[in-house]
C-alpha cells in the first residue's frame, strides 16, 4: 500500500463525506420548499436567494441554543445516542460507487471509498445499527414518550428489515454478486434492474421509507401522540444531529435505491461518450446522472410525506409481516423459477 | 328522493362502511391518486402575499389606523368635544382642549380645538365607534389605509397628533380632486 493510494482514498472519502453533509443540509431546505409548494405556499425565502442560506441559519441557531439534559442516570448514553445515529448514517456511503473512474495524473482513481465484495450486506448491517442511536437516545432520556418512541422505532425497523433483506435476495439471485460496483456495471445501458424486478423494487422502496422513519412510517416521532418521540428531551445540536441523521439516511437510501434498481451512474450512451469524449468527461456525466436519479428519489420521499397520513400501528405491522414478507418470498420463488427455467424444462423433458 | 340524498352542492358523497376489497386494502391505487392531487398543487399559483414588499389590498371599509381629518382649507376638523372618548368602549382616547387664538384661524376650523389628542393603539379594538360618534366628521379609520405598525415598546403605541392628523399634502390633494370634479 503506497502513500499515493492513501492520499487518493482520503480525498475520495473526504469528498463523499462533504457531499453527504451538504446534501443532508440542503435536504432540510428542499423539504421545507417542497412542503410549502405542495401546500400552495412559497416556503423559506428570506435568507439568501430563495432561502438558500436557511440551512446555515438553522445550524447556527441550533448551535447557539442551550444544551439541556434531563435528570437521568444515563448521562453517557444520552450524549452518545445522537453520535451513533449520525455516524451510522454517514458510514453507509462508504461502499456506494459514485462513478466508474477518473483518469488523472497517470492513474485510475476509483470513485468509491471502498469496493468490498459484500457491499449490500454491509449497508444492511450498518442500517440495522442505526436503530441503536434511536433506542439508546430514547432509553437514556428517562421519559416515557421518548421510550415509547424508541420502542416503536426499533420494532418497526426490525420488522421491515426482514422484508427489505428478502426483497434484495431476489435481486441478488439475478445479479449473482453482492458488490455494488458489479451490480452497477451489470446495469450498463438501459438494463436497469427495476425493469426485471419491479416487485422487489416496490418492497425495497416501502421498506426504505420505514427504515428512514419517514412518513407514512414516522410513528417513532409522531407529534400528535408522543410530542417528539425519541428526541423529545433533546435540545441544541444534539437534536440537530438526530434530525440531520434522518436526512443523511434519506440521502443514502435514495442513493442505494438508485444504485440497486436504477442503474447507478449509468446513462444511455455512456460507452459512446467514453470512446469519443474521454473517460473523465463520461464519468462527470455519470456522477450527474446518479445525482439526478437520487434527487428524484429524495423528492419522492418528500412528496409522499406531504401526501399520505401516518399509518396506525397495527396497520404498520400488518403491512410489514402479512403483506410485504409473503410478497417478497413469492417474488423470490418466481425469480428462481424464471432463472432455472432451462433446467426445469429439461427435467420435465420438454 | 329522500332528504338525505339531496345534494345542493353536488359534492355530497354517501359514506359506507363496507369491507374493503383486496385491491383497496393494498392502498397503492389510493396512494397514487393522492400523489396526483398533491403534485397538481405543486404547480399551482401560490396564495402567499410577500408581506413587507407586497401588501394585501384593503377593502374600502377596512378599519385601520385612525386619521384626524382636515377640511378643504387644510384646517383640522376636530373641536375636542370628547364624544369620541365617551363613546369609546376601550377607553383608548384622551384629549386636552384649548381655545383657538385669533391668528390660528387657518389651522383649526372651530373655536375650540384639541391641543393634545392621543389614542392608545394597544387599547383600541378598532370598532369604529369613535368615527360614528364624531359630530364634526373629524376622525376616520378608513382613510389612512394603514395598519398600526408593530413595535417593541408599549409607549410607542400611544399615538399623538403627530401621527394621527392628516398630512397637509393629502388635504391639498383632496381639495384639488374635489375642484377638478
Ligand atoms: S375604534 Fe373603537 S376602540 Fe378604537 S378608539 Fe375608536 S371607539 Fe375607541
Ligand atoms: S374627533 Fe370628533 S368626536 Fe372626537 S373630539 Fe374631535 S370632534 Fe369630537
Amino acid at each position: 500500500m503506497d502513500s499515493t493510494f492513501i492520499i487518493e482514498k482520503s480525498v475520495v472519502i473526504l469528498v463523499v463525506f462533504g457531499i453527504t453533509m451538504l446534501m443532508a443540509m440542503y435536504s432540510t431546505w428542499a423539504e421545507r420548499k417542497v412542503a410549502a409548494y405542495l401546500q400552495d405556499r412559497v416556503g423559506p425565502n428570506r435568507a439568501g436567494w430563495g432561502g438558500l442560506f436557511q440551512p446555515l441559519a438553522d445550524g447556527l441557531k441550533l448551535f447557539a441554543k442551550e444544551e439541556f439534559s434531563p435528570n437521568t442516570p444515563n448521562q453517557f448514553l444520552f450524549k452518545v445516542g445522537p453520535g451513533i445515529a449520525m455516524a451510522t448514517a454517514l458510514m453507509t456511503s462508504a461502499v456506494i460507487p459514485w462513478g466508474d473512474r477518473f483518469h488523472l495524473f497517470g492513474r485510475d482513481i476509483l470513485l468509491q471509498a471502498t469496493d468490498i465484495n459484500v457491499g449490500i450486506l454491509y449497508i444492511i448491517g450498518i442500517v440495522s445499527i442505526g436503530v441503536y442511536g434511536i433506542m439508546i437516545g430514547g432509553w437514556a432520556s428517562n421519559n416515557k414518550f421518548s421510550l415509547i418512541g424508541a420502542v416503536r422505532a426499533s420494532s418497526q425497523m426490525v420488522s421491515y428489515e426482514v422484508a427489505m433483506g428478502l426483497s434484495i435476495v431476489a435481486l441478488l439471485m439475478m445479479t449473482g454478486t453482492l458488490s455494488l460496483k458489479e451490480i452497477t456495471v451489470q446495469q450498463s445501458g438501459m438494463n436497469w434492474n427495476v425493469f426485471y424486478q419491479p416487485i422487489s423494487f416496490l418492497i425495497f422502496l416501502i421498506c426504505a421509507f420505514a427504515e428512514t422513519n419517514r412518513t407514512p412510517f414516522d410513528l417513532a416521532e409522531c407529534e400528535t401522540e408522543l410530542i417528539g418521540g425519541y428526541h423529545t428531551e433533546y435540545s441544541s445540536m444534539r437534536m440537530g444531529f438526530y434530525l440531520f441523521a434522518e436526512y443523511a439516511n434519506m440521502f443514502v437510501s435514495s442513493t442505494v435505491l438508485a444504485v440497486l434498481f436504477f442503474g447507478g451512474y449509468n446513462y444511455p450512451g455512456m460507452s459512446w461518450v467514453v470512446e469519443n469524449w474521454g473517460v473523465n468527461f463520461a464519468n462527470v456525466l455519470g456522477i450527474g446522472a446518479l445525482f439526478i436519479k437520487l434527487c428524484g428519489f429524495i423528492f419522492f420521499f418528500m412528496w409522499v410525506r406531504w401526501t399520505i397520513p401516518r399509518f396506525r400501528y397495527d396497520q404498520l405491522m400488518h403491512l410489514g409481516w402479512r403483506i410485504l414478507i409473503p410478497l417478497s418470498i413469492i417474488n423470490i420463488m418466481i425469480t428462481g423459477v424464471v432463472l432455472l427455467r432451462g433446467e426445469i424444462f429439461a427435467y420435465l423433458g420438454l | 328522493m329522500s332528504i338525505q340524498e339531496i345534494s345542493l352542492s353536488g359534492r355530497k358523497k354517501v359514506v359506507s362502511n363496507k369491507e374493503m376489497t383486496f385491491v383497496e386494502r393494498m392502498y397503492l391505487i389510493a396512494i397514487f391518486k393522492g400523489l396526483g392531487i398533491t403534485i397538481k398543487h405543486f404547480f399551482r399559483k401560490k396564495a402567499t402575499i410577500h408581506y413587507p414588499e407586497q401588501v394585501r389590498e384593503f377593502s374600502p371599509v377596512y378599519r385601520g389606523q385612525h386619521m384626524l381629518k382636515r377640511d378643504e382649507q387644510g384646517r383640522e376638523n376636530c373641536t375636542a368635544c370628547g364624544l369620541c372618548a365617551l363613546s369609546c368602549p376601550a377607553e383608548a382616547i384622551t384629549m386636552v382642549a384649548a381655545e383657538r387664538k385669533a391668528d390660528e384661524k387657518h389651522l383649526y376650523r372651530e373655536e375650540k380645538y384639541a391641543s393634545i389628542y392621543e389614542i392608545n393603539m394597544l387599547r383600541c379594538i378598532f370598532c369604529g365607534l369613535c368615527e360614528e360618534a364624531c359630530p364634526k366628521d373629524a376622525i376616520y379609520l378608513t382613510i389612512s389605509k394603514e395598519l398600526v405598525p408593530a413595535s417593541y415598546n408599549r409607549e410607542d403605541f400611544i399615538f399623538g397628533k403627530d401621527k394621527l392628523v392628516m398630512p397637509l399634502e393629502m388635504a391639498v390633494k383632496n381639495t384639488q380632486l374635489k375642484n377638478a370634479n
